[in-house]
């Protein structure tokens, strides 16, 4: 396995686990299990069990294995020099899982809806585009950027309108956009984090060849996750383009007034979407939209920024559902995190956490006391 | 929950690894290990003849008369016991002082060392020494004919960036390799500086450099004081970064916005080693437009910033002439005080931030007078 | 399901109860280098009843308990050597009340330090704890129970001395509480005026109950803190060195360190003193005593104190400090055991040149860390090795060495911190005999079962 010489180095002493300060458990899986098994350190010496034949493909491990958001908390935090490639490690592990051919049932739904019709809901592919209809976002042709949405900007319907609203503020802000509609398919991010590195690969190429075949030199992803794969691993697959995640490209916009705001006033907070923070660094962009509106105060969480407590989502989670449910589900943990910072609002940037954070605001029972919404959907309200 | 079965997509498993960071594998080979014995050239008329003394006349930290610095000189000259062996603290203030080209500093280490008398505590000593043997972790930049030396300053690593190094970067060296290895004469131990200093300067000379910018002035007096002094031939041409960046500023013309800030120059005592270079001091504060406070410890008098102090003599010397020096900032409107040595800024940075005074490198300023900073 | 596993259910949910082979493998070891023992079942409860609830029905199956935190004391005091169940505390993290003026915290059975000094930095920054270098997952508990040490321990003692108060679950599952609290609604003592009951619980290893709440000391948190490390290559200075530092009153916490690697610190002792302050003035008040006390030494050359880079200075004021967890990696393997006996500082030389005959007997990399308790009353001095787990040669040449720092360290007159069941069973041999009797007699009385982490401080 990729990794082997380094798994073994694992101390289990503990620091990823937590926030920067100590005060909180900061692992999503662990917030949830509760298990040692189920943090960094178990995974590693489960890992290195595995390898070793000292424990077994079982349930359990696939659970353990799978219940990894990706969120990259352990990265941030690990003391050790190896800690750039602890994520990385856990995708290894589930790739050798991938590549013996056993794998948690809905990762294998998921994986099979994506290689037979290039989404994970089982949607046409002709109906990719649906989501733009009634609005004026143009299908790309030479524009400035492509506007990428993914698979759940495309089909889930509570995406599909935080995708119609960005869409929607960027042309009205002045930018030239156009979408790849039915031609779009899955960017691969998740196909790759749930270890299945040839689907991810073929993805890839496909995606990068056609971004090519039309010219695309920009491009503005919806989801942070598109964001992060585009960024990180489409370069080294010969797709080197310009890629922005929306908030970047909004951001100096509203702030030279390109977008006239009406005064509104709100407590918002931001949660920070682990493949837009912890893995690319930007913390700023979203922040920068939501300090333009008047009247809005915006207030962080006591865990926010590198030491965000991830909704749950990432590594596939938001289609596998293996780390959902419950009172410890961390998008649960994460509502009353936004309720104990006094906000009214949380505030996305990525269509996955609006979705995970919604269910954990209904399950909850806080609708009256808070409410979801992405960035850009916050920005258009008090649009004059 | 069941199992599931999945059937591969395929069968590649190159994964594309999330490289993070990377570090500057880059690795030079062939360096030499090794030395040979030098001797320090020191003339003993010149001083014999010396009307002022002004080496040991001129001393902050001694108080002695021409007749009696004439004296403990020539008991140093002829090995025998003086008291400037045990209370010399090693500012290098007695290298500029004397204006007959002589060694004074030099030779009270050699005579330090000869008879056994240390400076530091043995285990600083130590520690120092160990900190500067070779180990083959040395950072190479991209190598042209000529390059910048960060000696084995850490510091100059993050210090040196922008337009004002367009022209060189990233043609640098740093680590042990190249380091000059002077700062042992704070030590009393030349012997150390005989067996490393010809290396690193072969080192340089392997790399087929032809002009090296000290980036740290302890650098620039190895190869123009120290290396002569003990006849070691320096193929290369130093050049002394104040110089580089005066040029530099001159250069960049109009780019050049004057600070209009009151300053105090905090004077290292490698500075020392290079008398002539000082007065780029105050031609790169006039250039940048930056008020150069004239105070009592600046220039021939300036205090050394403590640290060496400490580990040498304990908490009232270094925190008498840290007070005095500080105070005098005070007292002379300083708003920034100006370090050319990187140790120098640790050693005060926080207290003349006490103080209302902002610590800053003269490459930081130079780069704020570009707006880079 | 068995019926232990539905009757565990019952009690903390389906959710948090395993008998997996996933977390018997796990739990059945810690990052040290004890022989691995599974547990039966594994459970995490987050409540006082639960726990009592766990430990009847332990005693009614005469099964085996072992409380666990966070599992880093290295020696393998929570491996089930017996089997049994495994419980985890750290769901019962909650920090339960700050008594401010009175400073002291109680919290539950599974506090971590991390999160005290977290939530008192945040809500009470006058105050903070004696905070140890174990990493930051460490239990307030598991810590005060092996009789841990920390940041204030050369001005106040162990961690467990700092102790005002416990609730533990005895053996029988009864609920008892000890100190003050137990008569009172205020938890300020452990012990006196009363018969000190704490002793039938700290230092035992769980075997005669668990922990479920600490009432702990708290102490005033100064508004500045600073470093400085005094060098010399004099271990046999040392002890003198340290005395007159403890006799300054100005320390907050001595710490000494010698270790071949990085070469900064090759042949030499670093004294590591803490100092703080509430003013500038208050802090370079303390700093001129510590320096003016070491000056004999500056002056005959045989110490002095060592300019900091400024890289190093947060390193050494972070507390836990995260590089002691970063020293199992020295030889790129993450592993990482040390014996740290409680010995007289005096014999700091002996410990100092004991710990380099071994690294080089063994070919192993080192690293000595003494702690000063209380003002120079006695020293831990960790003879810490670092190893490969990948490596079984090196991880055998470590458990040697480790066996003859323990026939060391008994011989110099030290006792074993936190003592592995051989060195336990090494102690209780040289024991007074009327004192092993009477920890017979306790651990009889109180655990007549003997489920209680059995296989520790076992007296035949």
């Amino acid at each position: 396995m990729k990794y082997q010489d380094i798994i073994h180095r694992c101390f289990r002493c503990g620091y990823c686990k937590f926030t920067s300060d100590y005060y909180d458990f900061n692992c999503p899986s662990y917030r949830k299990f509760g298990f040692e098994t189920y943090a960094p350190g178990g995974r590693m010496w489960l890992i290195q069990a595995w390898l070793n034949g000292e424990i077994k493909n079982s349930e359990r491990f696939q659970e353990i294995l799978f219940s990894c958001a990706t969120c990259a908390n352990c990265v941030e935090h690990c003391v050790f020099t190896f800690s750039d490639d602890l994520v990385n490690i856990f995708i290894a592990a589930r790739e050798e899982m991938v590549n013996k051919g056993i794998i948690p049932p809905p990762v294998r739904d998921y994986l099979k809806n994506i290689n037979t019709s290039g989404n994970p809901y089982k949607e046409p592919a002709n109906e990719r585009g649906k989501w733009a209809d009634g609005t004026s976002i143009p299908a790309y042709d030479g524009h400035e950027y492509l506007f990428y949405i993914g698979c759940v900007g495309s089909y889930d319907e509570r995406a599909k309108k935080i995708a119609r609203t960005v869409g929607n503020v960027l042309i009205e802000a002045g930018v030239s956009l156009g979408i790849l509609s039915n031609r779009e398919t899955c960017d691969g991010n998740e196909v790759r984090s749930l270890g299945e590195i040839g689907l991810f690969q073929f993805l890839a190429e496909q995606n990068v060849t056609l971004f090519k075949e039309l010219r695309v030199k920009k491009i503005i992803t919806l989801d942070p996750h598109a964001f992060n794969t585009f960024t990180q691993d489409y370069p080294s697959l010969g797709g080197e383009f310009e890629i922005y995640h929306y908030t970047q490209v909004l951001a100096p916009l509203i702030q030279s007034k390109k977008l006239s705001l009406k005064d509104r006033e709100a407590k918002i907070t931001f949660h920070d979407p682990c493949y837009l923070g912890r893995h690319n660094g930007e913390y700023e962009a979203p922040r920068k939209i939501l300090e333009s509106i008047p009247g809005f105060s915006l207030i962080e969480m006591d865990q926010t920024r590198e030491n965000a407590l991830c909704c749950g989502g990432g590594g596939g989670n938001f289609f596998t559902d293996i780390l959902g449910g419950g009172e410890d589900s961390p998008n649960r943990i994460r509502v009353r995190q936004a309720l104990d910072s006094g906000a009214q609002i949380i505030a996305v940037a990525c269509p996955q956490c609006a979705k995970m954070l919604e269910d954990a605001v209904k399950a909850e029972e806080v609708g009256h006391k808070i409410e979801v919404l992405d960035v850009a959907e916050i920005v258009v309200r008090p649009l004059a | 929950m069941e199992v599931g079965l999945h059937i591969p997509f395929s069968a590649k498993t190159e994964f594309l690894r999330h490289d993070y960071f990377s570090m500057d594998k880059k690795k030079a080979s062939g360096l030499p290990i090794g030395g040979t014995m030098y001797r320090l050239t020191f003339d003993e008329n010149l001083c014999k003849t010396c009307p002022t003394c002004d080496c040991l006349v001129k001393c902050q930290y001694m108080d002695l008369k021409v007749d009696e610095a004439k004296e403990e000189m020539i008991k140093i000259i002829n090995g025998d016991d003086s008291f400037v062996l045990q209370d010399c603290i090693t500012c290098y203030g007695c290298e500029e002082y004397c204006t007959r080209g002589n060694h004074p500093f030099y030779l009270i280490t050699e005579r330090r060392e000869e008879k056994g008398i240390l400076t530091a505590p043995r285990a600083i000593t130590k520690q120092w020494v160990n900190i500067g043997e070779q180990r083959g972790k040395y950072k190479l930049g991209d190598i042209k004919q000529k390059i910048l030396s960060f000696g084995f300053v850490p510091e100059l690593l993050e210090l040196v960036q922008g337009r004002l190094f367009d022209d060189v970067m990233p043609s640098y060296v740093f680590g042990q390799e190249f380091f000059c290895n002077v700062v042992y004469i704070h030590f009393a131990n030349t012997s150390i500086i005989k067996e490393r200093l010809p290396l690193i300067i072969d080192n340089f000379r392997k790399l087929g450099v032809q002009e090296v910018v000290c980036m740290h002035d302890e650098c620039y007096g190895a190869f123009t004081s120290l290396a002569p002094a003990y006849g070691m031939e320096v193929p290369f041409k130093p050049i002394h970064y104040f110089e580089y960046l005066y040029n530099r500023l001159k250069e960049l013309g109009d780019e050049v916005r004057p600070l209009n800030i009151k300053v105090a120059y905090q004077r290292p005592c490698s500075s020392r080693l290079s008398p002539d270079k000082h007065h780029f001091v105050g031609d790169i504060m006039e250039l940048i437009g930056v008020d150069l406070v004239e105070r009592e410890y600046q220039a021939e008098n300036a205090l050394c910033c403590g640290d060496v102090l400490g580990m040498i003599y304990g908490y009232d010397l270094k925190n008498d002439v840290q007070k005095r020096n500080i105070d005098d900032m005070v007292e002379h409107g300083a708003e920034y005080c100006v370090f050319n040595c990187p140790v120098c800024q640790n050693a005060l940075a926080a207290k003349i931030t006490k103080k209302a005074i902002k610590p800053i490198h003269i490459i930081d300023l130079c780069r704020m007078a570009i707006g880079e900073k | 399901m068995s019926d232990i596993t539905l009757s565990l259910a019952q009690i903390v949910g389906e959710q948090y109860v395993s008998n997996k082979a996933e977390e018997a493998y796990f739990y059945a070891r810690d990052p040290g280098l004890m022989p691995a023992h599974k547990p039966d079942y594994v459970v995490v409860p987050e409540t006082v009843e639960e726990v009592q609830k766990i430990v009847r029905l332990a005693s009614k199956k005469k099964m085996p308990i072992v409380p666990m935190g966070a599992g880093m004391s290295l020696t393998g005091l929570t491996i089930p050597l017996k089997g049994g169940i495994v419980i985890d505390m750290k769901r019962m993290n909650k920090v339960l009340e700050v008594h401010e003026k009175a400073r002291y915290v109680i919290v539950e059975g599974g506090t971590s330090h991390g999160l005290l000094k977290a939530c008192l930095e945040k809500n009470y920054p006058r105050l903070r704890h004696s905070v140890p270098d174990s990493p930051a997952t460490s239990t307030i508990a598991a810590n005060v129970m092996i009789h841990g040490q920390g940041r204030l321990t050369q001005q106040y003692g162990f961690n467990s001395d700092m102790v005002a108060g416990l609730e533990v679950v005895l053996p029988s599952g009864e609920l008892c509480k000890i100190g003050s609290c137990s008569l009172s609604p205020e938890w300020f003592s452990k012990g006196a005026p009363l018969p000190d009951l704490s002793g039938l619980f700290l230092g035992w290893f769980g075997a005669t109950g668990i922990i479920t709440k600490v009432a702990l000391k708290l102490y005033p948190r100064k508004k500045m803190r600073d470093v400085e490390i005094f060098v010399t290559d004099r271990e046999d200075l040392v002890p003198d060195m340290v005395y007159e530092l403890t006799h300054t009153e100005m320390v907050e916490d001595i710490n000494i360190f010698a270790q071949p690697l990085p070469v900064i610190f090759k042949d030499n002792h670093h004294i590591t003193l803490f100092i703080t302050g509430d003013t500038d003035e208050e802090l370079e008040f303390k700093r001129k005593m510590i320096w003016d006390s070491l000056d004999g030494f500056i002056k005959s050359k045989d110490g002095g104190f060592m300019s900091l880079p400024p890289v190093m200075k947060p390193t050494l004021l972070e507390m836990p400090q995260r590089s002691v967890s970063r020293f199992a990696d020295v030889r790129k393997g993450g592993g990482f055991e040390y014996s740290g006996p409680i010995i007289a500082v005096e014999k700091y030389p002996e410990c100092s040149r004991k710990i380099m005959e071994l690294a080089s007997q063994y070919d192993l990399a080192y690293s000595a860390m003494a702690r000063i308790i209380g003002r120079s009353h006695c020293m831990m001095f960790g003879f810490a090795f670092t190893f490969n787990r990948a490596d079984p040669d090196m991880m055998e040449r470590t458990r040697k060495a480790l066996q003859e720092v323990a026939e060391f360290a008994l011989a110099a007159g030290g006792v074993y911190w936190k003592p592995t069941v051989d060195e336990q069973r090494m102690a209780i041999e040289r024991m007074d005999p009327n004192t092993r009797n009477l920890m017979k007699m306790i651990k009889t009385n109180l655990d007549p079962q003997g489920i209680m982490n059995p296989g520790n401080w076992e007296v035949h």
